[in-house]
């Protein structure tokens, strides 16, 4: 197995959208018979990298060697006649098709010019029957689970391609015994030396299946290590970017001790929703802000969607002021006065098209109902006082959101929240995609907010961020609230155990 | 072995032979090889462009040009062999080459500016039909020998049908569609493009290449359907053939193919051709019914095609669902 070449190996590969960065100075070494776990968070340029290997985006910079041969592939029929086959986790195969058909769409065996369904068929069996599967090849794709799909796809990829295999997220929608038939599949096919490349965010399965991980973050390489010598804290850390030798930094401004703050206002008691979350306590006082930390895929962003009533809780109460409510959709929520600025501003923040001052009233407008509309006074007035306290650059209501800068449009999101007077502001991802001027001015922000007796919660990735800002944080993992930290117990360290899992015997 | 994704065209073979059955007890004369010939005869043009129409909406588009191009093929031809004495066989070849060129300049925009086809076709509609007005607003007679020899052949049936030349091109394009969509790469990219664009074209399908090919497909089978008017109607008249782009979008869809594109057969389509012969068939028997009754009856069978597609997608759907269970 030690070939003089590594099989896949890509050098100081760099790419930019539109002038934005999105990989620098990238290497990634994959070898003939090794399962290679690629790790980031959410936009660390995981994807990026595999479109780039696959063909599906041109690299600005670097280059890609294949067996030590320099290698280019402009478009993914390219990448496939050289052997980089892909699996991705949303767009597969084609439902409308006959299994025969995916597997040999392009490549169909032909006599005389036609379409030769016997062979095509037999061929099919054969194949799938290397991998264990015993099913009817004539039956449209949509007949099966997306666990079998999953399997034809990697069949597909595999017979066609040969040499790299690589896996977005394969396992995203599988229960544990499809995992597992999942996992043998690829165990063969590393022992008949295929180089496979699994993009997930499930650790255990990365430690079950995986021989060695790289892990990228904002777009640029952490570091590339073997599963077998990397604990699962410093995996932890390098994800999140934090070498725990080097956190120095206590959590300084703590003098209040959570008492001091009164009762809670707002309880959520036994909160989940199955599938989702699992069910928590969170309790949270007047001017208090909640940190929520955690992985990608850890539950994070579902628990803020079940705070807001995006997603329904199935279980528990939530309690305002000593009294009960419900907040089943997000109209009851902002009848409650919440807010939530999601993760995805430009899909489910902003009405690109719109002009800031439209985009600060919406919610405003969606609260008093549509029988009483803003007057466009009332409405100039306070876009005029949010663009001018938040300081929203240009300062000109009307231009259409589209036109500012990630920042900008993020205060103008906060700003449509603020004109509500909000008890309790729910923020994901408040500072992602956006320079670094604009980070610090809302986490300023955030502060003054809470020093007015505002509630946030507020979900992050970059740790520092949250332990600079949250009097508590609450730590998950799995889907599950795992551990809740404050005081001096909050530190990037501390977060980084709970999430592994150490953290009750490491502080104890 | 029936797929769930056939089950319209199964069905609308079964209302088509029950369709027949009953007209036949009404007006038995209605199965005689005479009324079978000239049903196929009346409708060759028609058959002919809704076999190209099949393919662009398997693949997920639409092509409003149809109508247009026939009607300016027709011209176009009514004039080279009336006004300049070109023999038909040069007329015919010539508008052939330009319908198709047509066509791959829409599938061409289609792909590559990656604008509707809805909006493509429909600027080459208006296009088509203005260029005909071009070559003449006149009615133009065409008679040439050559055109009637070819008239003139035909296969005659026991009891005194005529399978014209002109049902017989319409027969021979049916065979090779069929042909193309069931055994061909071509055919297959068509389906997987219907299917799903970025799947497709994840899985390496030349997906422009087969774009330009689908609509210079459409575009050709247009011309040809133009030229077979032409000989129906011994003349060209840019007027002629309005609409028929929706006659034959409409005889896709009874024939069971998906307007989203991904399901069908081209066998359906000649079902629902022969289907919409039927009618017009039954209502000059009838002799009291308006002949607006077949516009009227194929809009019914349009709303129940659209809903049975959609009940069996739910059901297919749902029984999906149920097996998973069952595996869990």
């Amino acid at each position: 197995m030690s070939a003089p070449h590594a099989l896949l190996e890509a050098r100081g590969i760099g790419k930019s959208f539109f002038g934005i960065s999105a990989l620098e100075d990238v290497d990634f070494t994959l070898q003939q018979g090794e399962i290679h776990a690629l790790l980031g968070e959410n936009g660390a340029g995981k994807s990026t990298l595999i479109k780039i290997l696959t063909g599906v985006y041109r690299r600005d910079r670097g280059t890609i060697y294949l067996e030590g041969n320099e290698v280019s592939p402009d478009d993914v029929a390219a990448a496939q006649a050289l052997g980089i086959g892909t699996v991705y986790q949303e767009v597969n195969l084609l439902e409308n098709l006959t299994v025969a058909e995916n597997l040999f769409l392009g490549r169909q065996p032909r006599r005389f010019g036609m379409i030769d369904r016997r062979t095509m068929r037999e061929r099919s069996r054969t194949l799938l029957e290397r991998y264990g599967l015993n099913i009817d090849v004539d039956a449209l794709l949509s007949s099966y689970s997306v666990a079998f799909r999953q399997i034809i796809a990697i069949a597909r990829a595999v017979d066609l391609s040969g040499k790299v295999l690589v896996l977005d997220e394969p396992t995203a929608s599988l229960d544990a015994n499809e995992v597992k038939g999942l996992f043998t599949v690829l165990r063969q096919l590393r022992e008949d030396g295929v180089g496979i490349v699994i993009i997930t965010h499930f650790l255990d399965q990365v430690y079950e299946i995986a021989d060695r991980v790289t892990v990228l973050r904002n777009g640029r390489l952490v570091g590339s290590r073997a599963i077998s010598e990397l604990p699962r804290l410093d995996l932890i850390s390098m994800m999140l970017g934090r070498e725990l030798q080097h956190i120095t930094r206590d959590h300084q401004a703590e003098p209040e001790t959570i008492d001091d703050r009164g009762a809670p206002s707002i309880q959520f008691q036994n909160y989940g929703k199955k599938g989702s979350v699992a069910p928590f306590d969170l309790d949270i006082r007047p001017g208090e802000v909640v940190g929520i930390a955690g992985l990608l895929g850890s539950g994070r962003s579902e628990t803020a969607f079940l705070l807001f009533g995006i997603d329904r809780a199935d279980s528990g109460t939530a309690t305002i002021d000593g009294q009960q409510v419900s907040i089943a959709s997000p109209e009851a929520a902002i009848a409650n006065r919440f807010g939530f600025c999601p993760e995805e501003r430009k899909t489910d923040g902003i009405v690109g098209d719109l002009s800031v001052a439209d985009n600060i009233v919406l919610a405003l407008q969606a609260q008093r109902g549509w029988m009483r509309p803003i007057s466009s006074a009332q409405k100039r007035e306070l876009a005029d006082s949010f663009i001018k306290s938040l300081d929203i650059r240009p300062a000109d209501r009307e231009r259409p959101i589209k036109f500012l800068s990630g920042g900008n449009q993020q205060k103008a999101i906060l700003a449509r929240w603020l004109v509500t007077e909000p008890r309790l502001l729910i923020l994901d991802e408040p500072t992602r995609g956006i320079d670094i001027g604009a980070h610090a001015e809302i986490l300023k922000m955030i502060e003054r907010l809470c020093a007015e007796g505002m509630s946030l919660v507020v979900i992050s990735s970059e740790l520092e961020e949250l332990t600079a800002v949250a009097h508590r944080v609450i730590v998950l993992s799995d889907r599950r609230h795992v551990a809740e930290l404050s005081g001096r117990q909050l530190t990037t360290d501390g977060i980084i155990r709970a999430i592994a899992g150490t953290g009750e015997t490491e502080a104890a | 072995m029936i797929h769930a994704r056939n089950l319209p065209f199964v069905t609308t073979l079964a209302i088509f032979v029950i369709a027949y059955g009953l007209c036949i007890l009404q007006f038995p004369n209605m199965l005689s090889t005479r009324v079978i010939g000239n049903l196929l005869t009346d409708n060759a043009f028609l058959g002919i462009a809704a076999v190209g129409m099949t393919f662009v909406i398997l693949s997920g588009g639409i092509d409003l040009s149809v109508g247009s191009v026939i009607a300016f093929t027709s011209v176009f031809v009514a004039v080279l062999v009336g006004s300049f004495g070109v023999h038909p066989l040069t007329a015919f070849l010539a508008a052939l080459v330009i319908s198709t060129l047509f066509g791959c300049l829409m599938g061409a925009m289609i792909r590559y500016l990656m604008i509707p086809p809805f909006v493509v076709t429909l600027a080459g509609m208006f296009l088509a039909r203005g260029a005909a007005y071009l070559v003449s607003t006149q009615s133009v007679p065409i008679t040439h020998e050559f055109i009637d020899t070819m008239l003139g052949f035909y296969i005659r049936f026991p009891g005194g049908g005529r399978l014209t030349l002109l049902a017989m091109v319409m027969l021979i394009v049916f065979a090779v569609g069929i042909i193309v969509a069931s055994r061909t790469r071509f055919g297959a990219n068509v389906y997987a493009i219907g299917g799903n664009i970025q799947s497709a074209e994840l899985m390496g399908v030349p997906v422009g290449a087969t774009t330009i090919r689908i609509y210079a497909l459409s575009g050709f089978l247009s011309g040809l359907a133009g030229i077979v008017y032409t000989l129906y109607t011994s003349s060209g008249y840019s007027l002629a053939t309005v609409g028929v782009e929706l006659d034959a979008i409409a005889a896709v869809v009874i024939g069971g193919t998906l307007l989203t594109g991904g399901v069908g057969l081209i066998a359906g389509t000649f079902i629902g051709i022969l289907l919409q012969g039927l009618i017009q068939t039954y209502i000059v028997f009838d002799g009291t019914l308006s002949s607006w009754w077949t516009k009227i009856v194929i809009g019914i069978l349009l709303f129940v095609f659209i809903v049975l597609q959609r009940t069996i997608i739910w059901y297919s759907d749902r029984r999906l669902a149920v097996r998973q269970l069952k595996e869990v």
